[in-house]
């Protein structure tokens, strides 16, 4: 009876995650490649619209992905030090600057994106740069990259490792290259992970800090279901899908390997 | 090996950031190739001591610490070329033993031949040569500490420091490489400095054991010397057992609350006296004895029995028998001080 009842729960929460997550994309997918989306499936199938959407909206897709990879780069150059230095230094300090970075993904993406261009909008080339966006969503991702990092670190004795290093002759480029970054790989990948994807579907702020020269791929795709047919809009999602799972399944592959790598290449010397 | 390294501490103190004293003042000279311990409860300044030594510390102002007579005070440890085993080992969790091994050597830029032959020697030299290629994880604690020891051994350094290394392990694996670290030291004839809280681990390793208290030296001496001529309460109490008793000398006899202690040669002031219970003894019969007590407790050890005898003092007297012959509880029995074991602090 208890099994039974078990079951119904378990089938019952499949149902709702199915309802929810996967049917509306299968649909939106759907969308994009139907013919005529209110006739139905028997209007068939095209791959038209994918077309239109690549012709029209490409550069969007490419600044989408550029600006997810710089904003990673910036975000492992800032984060991963910021991380090691909180780790290390445990004081109140510290902790109001943890607090502090979290800050811009508490505040709405507009308000930020506002104060942004309150400061630095007159500053024109910048303004109109997509380097104005990537600070926007620097600011946004970082924690994200921040606290991953920051978690690996607390749970390993970093400063006895770092010790036991510098006993054996290590500066301090040494320990950080051959023992903190090693040691923190897992939280590396996952901000990694969080910071591309954070980045490449922002929209709140991006809508606010895009100029029409520098549109990004969720503000295209707002501007294609708002203004186009529903297909085209559908067709975007599905783009949209085809550019970010592979690039998310890439970096998770690229970066386990990569840096084991590492490590070897750094005993062979 | 180098050539073993003389240590010379000056004036060294340490006061931390938040206001905590850990060192007072501390001046000691450990001699080329010498075993010396550092031996005390947590918190007395031990480890402190330690990290100055290594340069993770720097004293107070005005301290000096001196390797071979040059100052290296503000040298960092990674300039300093001293091998160091932490009480956690501090192994790198991202390389495999023999990368562990090899890291100090890597760093010095050491050719790939030469990196290889030491490696081996080393693991050679620990009998570890099967753990070669493992992950740390995959080791146990006896194993993990024979790769920090190998470790830190394999560049060579001027001097070796040991915080605790055998604090994290069981009883058994404890004697087995304390044990082993004893032979290794010998063998190497290097400086080494060896931190602990235990008493049998500084007493079997050092050549000179260096016994702390409240971040101060008590007693600087030979195992030998600390054991038979603590130089405080606190020393006498840290080290083995102790036994007391109160009372009061007249004509050449100590008595106290268990009887008279026939002594020719005691100071006329005495009026506690502290000895081991190695220097006590179960005389054959209580009746022709002057001293006497109630066994509270005995226990059979196998090759002798130890004894917790009430003479009405706070604590009873461990008395260490090696008779042949059954305690029982509230037994009367007599009992013999050999007053060259006598001491008074």
């Amino acid at each position: 009876m208890k099994n039974r009842w078990l079951f119904t729960l378990q089938l019952g929460f499949t149902l709702i995650v199915c309802a929810f997550l996967i049917v509306p994309v299968i649909l939106s997918i759907l969308a994009g490649l139907t013919v005529n989306y209110l006739v139905g499936l028997e209007s068939g199938l095209t791959l038209r619209w994918v077309f239109e959407v690549w012709d029209g909206y490409r550069d969007t897709i490419f600044l989408s992905i550029g600006l997810s990879l710089a904003c990673l780069a910036v975000t492992l150059v800032i984060g991963i030090p910021t991380a090691y230095v909180l780790a290390k230094r445990q004081t109140a300090l510290g902790r109001v600057i943890e607090e502090m970075l979290v800050m811009p993904v508490a505040v709405p993406g507009l308000a930020t994106a506002l104060a942004l261009i309150v400061t630095y909008g007159s500053l024109s080339g910048f303004r109109t740069s997509w380097a104005f966006i990537l600070v926007g969503h620097v600011l946004f991702t970082l924690p994200f990259m921040v606290r991953s990092v920051l978690a690996v670190l607390s749970a390993i004795d970093l400063k006895t490792l770092e010790e036991g290093a510098a006993s054996l002759g290590a500066g301090f480029i040494d320990r950080f290259r051959h023992i903190v970054l090693p040691n923190c790989r897992a939280g590396i990948l996952a901000g990694s992970l969080m910071v591309v994807t954070l980045s490449m579907g922002e929209f709140n702020m991006t809508w606010l800090l895009h100029t029409p020269f520098t549109k990004t791929l969720p503000v295209g795709l707002a501007d294609a279901y708002a203004s186009l047919r529903l297909e085209i809009g559908s067709a975007y999602t599905l783009v949209f899908f085809l550019m970010i799972v592979p690039l998310l399944l890439a970096l998770q592959a690229f970066a386990q390997p990569r840096l084991k790598k590492f490590v070897a290449e750094d005993d062979a010397t | 090996m180098n050539k073993p390294l003389s240590i010379t501490l000056e004036n060294c103190a340490k006061t931390f950031t938040d206001g905590t004293r850990a060192l007072e003042p501390l001046n000691l000279s450990i001699r080329e190739g010498e075993t010396i311990v550092f031996l005390g409860p947590s918190g007395c300044g031990k480890t402190t001591t330690l990290r100055i030594i290594a340069g993770l510390e720097e004293p107070d102002a005005g301290g000096k610490v001196l390797f071979d007579g040059e100052d290296v005070t503000t040298l960092p440890i990674e300039k300093r070329n001293v091998g160091m085993v932490f009480q956690s080992y501090a192994l790198f969790p991202n390389m495999s033993v023999a990368e562990n091994i090899g890291y100090g050597l890597k760093i010095r830029r050491e050719s790939q031949a030469a990196l290889r032959t030491r490696v081996s020697e080393m693991l050679g030299m620990m009998r570890i040569e099967a753990l070669a290629d493992r992950r740390i994880d995959q080791l146990s604690g006896g194993q993990r500490q024979r790769v920090a020891l190998a470790r830190a051994l394999a560049v060579r350094p001027r001097a070796l420091l040991l915080d605790e290394p055998l604090t994290a392990l069981d009883a058994k694996l404890r004697d087995t490489l304390r044990l082993e670290i004893d032979t290794l030291l010998r063998r190497l004839n290097i400086t080494a400095i060896y931190v602990t809280h235990d008493q049998s681990e500084a007493m079997a390793l050092g050549d000179r054991i260096v016994v702390m208290e409240h971040g101060r030296v008590a007693q600087i001496g030979s195992p030998r010397d600390i054991y038979q001529k603590p130089a405080t309460r606190f020393v006498a109490d840290f080290i083995g057992t102790m036994n007391r008793l109160n009372g009061a000398v007249r004509n050449g006899v100590f008595t106290c609350r268990a009887g008279d202690m026939p002594w020719a040669t005691a100071p006329a002031d005495a009026s506690e006296i502290l000895f081991r219970p190695e220097d006590i003894q179960v005389t054959e019969s209580a009746e022709g004895s002057t001293l006497r007590g109630t066994v509270a407790a005995a226990f059979y050890l196998g090759d002798r029995t130890r004894l917790f005898v009430e003479v009405g003092e706070k604590q009873p007297l461990v008395v260490e028998s090696a008779a042949r012959r059954d305690f029982s509880h509230g037994e009367t029995v007599g009992l013999a001080i050999d007053p060259r074991g006598v001491l008074i602090l």
